[in-house]
């Protein structure tokens, strides 16, 4: 009787092994099946501006968490002017062509994006842009690549210059942090020939680090770094800090964006 | 008859295995962006002995040119990475199951034995409990590299929102070359891993698949029977041993006690025996008076009898003892004195 049972037993103990493994294992399998068969679907997925469209939806997920942890007062560290390299790095020439006619640049503004009537534009020269005061900033600017380098520039405070020419609000008047609802969302820059293009979020255009600069290392911009005026804002990647700027524009929709358009983030926040 | 030792609960397996292709595709998509500044390597000066990496490594994995892929895979997986590896902590410090993951004092010594012996060093293996000192260490090392990880990709993915967290890490540069670090910190763990499980065999892995390990109950009610008997054995052999002892012990007090009851009565008997000798001594004595008193006595009734021929013989002896008698006491006790 005793053995019996104790058979009875052992058998109930190795059927229920089994049952468990096969189970278990069948599990782990099917799901590496959904992982390997997730990734090929994944990989297949048509692109929405250079990217995988599920990863396009989830990076612009990102870019509203980065919206909400994003606040002005969070500067970037600045250092002294000593630790500033004298051999700064030039990267990436789209929209440098050649032909540019240095001597004949102009500022050119677009107060309203759906208005494109001659009022609504506005030509400004290096002298315009020197009538604001000057602003240094001596900080480690960041590739998007992924090296880095302190650099010294020098400009004008983005927030100064759209004070000065009443820019950047639907109403045409000076800007009011009372009213940010009356400021475009976007700011768009462009080079002269229009081929190297960036859109940047109003917020991190007035943060106070950001400036439209003319000189590197206390002498005017090299060519190579954007003659007569650049973009430094410290806040986003190098890439949107934009050479050589010949347009500037508001919108409330998010403006064209070079490297947007070939995969990356759209925001580029650091 | 086969026995299910529980050994990995359901959530932690879960943990596990999702982890493991999701921190390959962030190590495939971090090597992605690597790339686009490839300027770490192993050396000094101008000498490089391991360059991050040699460019048939990068063509044998179409590496070149993927930045942009490279950082929406990143910054997308990173999200379940991190969330993955959150619950599995909260997991273990809810459930208990850091009890049996945390290392102590013994671990080091015991990882210490442990890859002496897998080095075949030393022949001596400690016993494998849940996981033994080596492991203890790895799995709580690998934990904090991934809080590492999470930490150090804040700081290079919004040095200026979360300033203070590059600040830090020693800064954005320094902060890049510890998250590389970490990585290739992975993938040496993930090539000791691969050969800990090959070596373990087919019962440890499976216990990560199923949870469970099968032992064989025959043995091990074996094993515990050989140990009770021993046990018992052993218990028997001190008892034994107490027994002895306590015998000992009593002889012991016997003896002492004979010891003792001896000399009292070797004392007692010199006594006596002192005794005896005085009463001898006594005896002899007495009979010595006796003697002289008889001879004296003889010379005095052979003088009355000279003096007196006809006297009665009896009243001569009667009047001789009584007189003798006198004496004799009279002697006795001057000697005493």
């Amino acid at each position: 009787m005793e053995t019996k049972s104790e058979n009875q037993q052992e058998k109930e103990v190795n059927k229920y092994i089994r049952r468990k493994t096969i189970l278990s294992f069948s599990v782990l399998i099917l799901f590496f099946v959904c992982a390997v068969v997730g990734w090929k679907w994944l990989r297949q997925q048509p692109t929405n501006a250079g990217a995988l469209k599920p990863l396009r939806t989830l990076l612009n997920a990102n870019e509203k968490v980065n919206n909400a942890i994003f606040s002005e007062t969070h500067l970037a560290k600045e250092y002294p002017k000593s630790m500033a390299v004298k051999n700064v790095r030039v990267n990436g020439n789209v929209g440098m062509n050649d032909d540019f006619d240095a001597d004949n640049w102009k500022l050119i503004i677009n107060r309203h994006p759906e208005n494109s009537s001659p009022d609504s534009t506005l030509e400004l020269t290096m002298e315009d842009i020197y009538s604001i005061p000057k602003r240094d900033i001596v900080f480690d600017f960041k590739c998007i690549e992924g090296w880095s380098q302190i650099t010294y520039w020098g400009g004008v405070k983005f927030s100064d210059f759209i004070t000065k020419y009443h820019l950047g609000t639907h109403s045409g008047k000076t800007f009011d942090t009372n009213h940010p609802e009356d400021l475009y969302k976007y700011v768009g820059l462009m080079t002269p020939d229009s081929e190297y293009y960036v859109g940047i979020d109003i917020k991190s255009m007035l943060q106070p680090q950001t400036i439209l600069s003319y000189e590197l290392n206390e002498k005017p911009l090299p060519m190579n770094q954007g003659y007569p005026l650049r973009l430094i804002i410290p806040v986003k990647y190098g890439v949107k800090n934009l050479k050589r700027i010949c347009y500037i524009y508001f919108s409330d929709t998010p403006p064209k964006d070079y490297w947007f358009e070939r995969g990356y983030v759209y925001d580029a926040a650091l | 008859m086969k026995r299910i030792k529980k050994k990995h609960p359901l959530a932690v397996r879960w943990f596990h295995w999702l982890n493991f292709p999701v921190l390959g595709i962030m190590i495939w998509s971090g090597l992605l962006i690597y790339w686009a500044n490839d300027v770490y390597r192993l050396g000094w000066g101008d000498k490089t002995i391991l360059k991050f990496f040699p460019d048939s490594f990068y063509k044998a994995l179409s590496v070149p040119f993927h930045l942009a892929d490279g950082m929406a895979f990143h910054f997308v997986f990173m999200w379940i990475f991190a969330i993955n590896g959150l619950l599995y902590v909260l997991y273990t410090a809810f459930s208990g199951e850091w009890k049996y993951l945390l290392p102590d004092k013994k671990s080091l010594k015991e990882a210490g034995q442990v890859l002496l012996h897998d080095l075949h060093i030393s022949k001596y293996k400690p016993p494998q409990t849940r996981y033994n000192g080596a492991q203890k260490i790895a799995y709580t090392l690998i934990i904090i590299m991934g809080l590492g990880s999470l930490l150090t990709g804040i700081a290079i993915y919004k040095p200026v929102q979360f300033g203070w967290i590059t600040f830090l890490l020693g800064g954005y540069e320094w902060a890049r070359i510890e998250h590389f670090a970490l990585t290739i910190g992975y993938v040496l763990f993930f090539v000791i891993h691969i050969a800990q499980v090959v070596k373990a065999g087919w019962k440890n892995f499976s216990a990560m698949v199923t949870g469970f390990e099968v032992e064989n109950v025959v043995v091990a009610e074996t094993v515990i029977q050989v140990e009770k008997e021993t046990e018992l054995e052993d218990s028997i052999k001190a008892r034994k041993i107490i027994q002895v002892e306590n015998v000992i012990k009593e002889e012991k007090i016997i003896q002492m006690e004979d010891v003792v009851e001896t000399k009292k009565v070797i004392e007692t008997e010199k006594v006596i025996q002192e005794n005896a000798i005085e009463v001898t001594k006594d005896i002899e004595e007495k009979k010595k008076v006796q003697e002289e008193n008889a001879i004296e006595a003889k010379k005095i009734v052979d003088a009355e009898k000279e003096k007196i021929p006809n006297a009665s013989a009896d009243v001569d002896a009667n009047q001789t003892k009584t007189l003798l008698a006198w004496k004799q006491n009279q002697k006795i006790s001057r000697r005493k004195k």
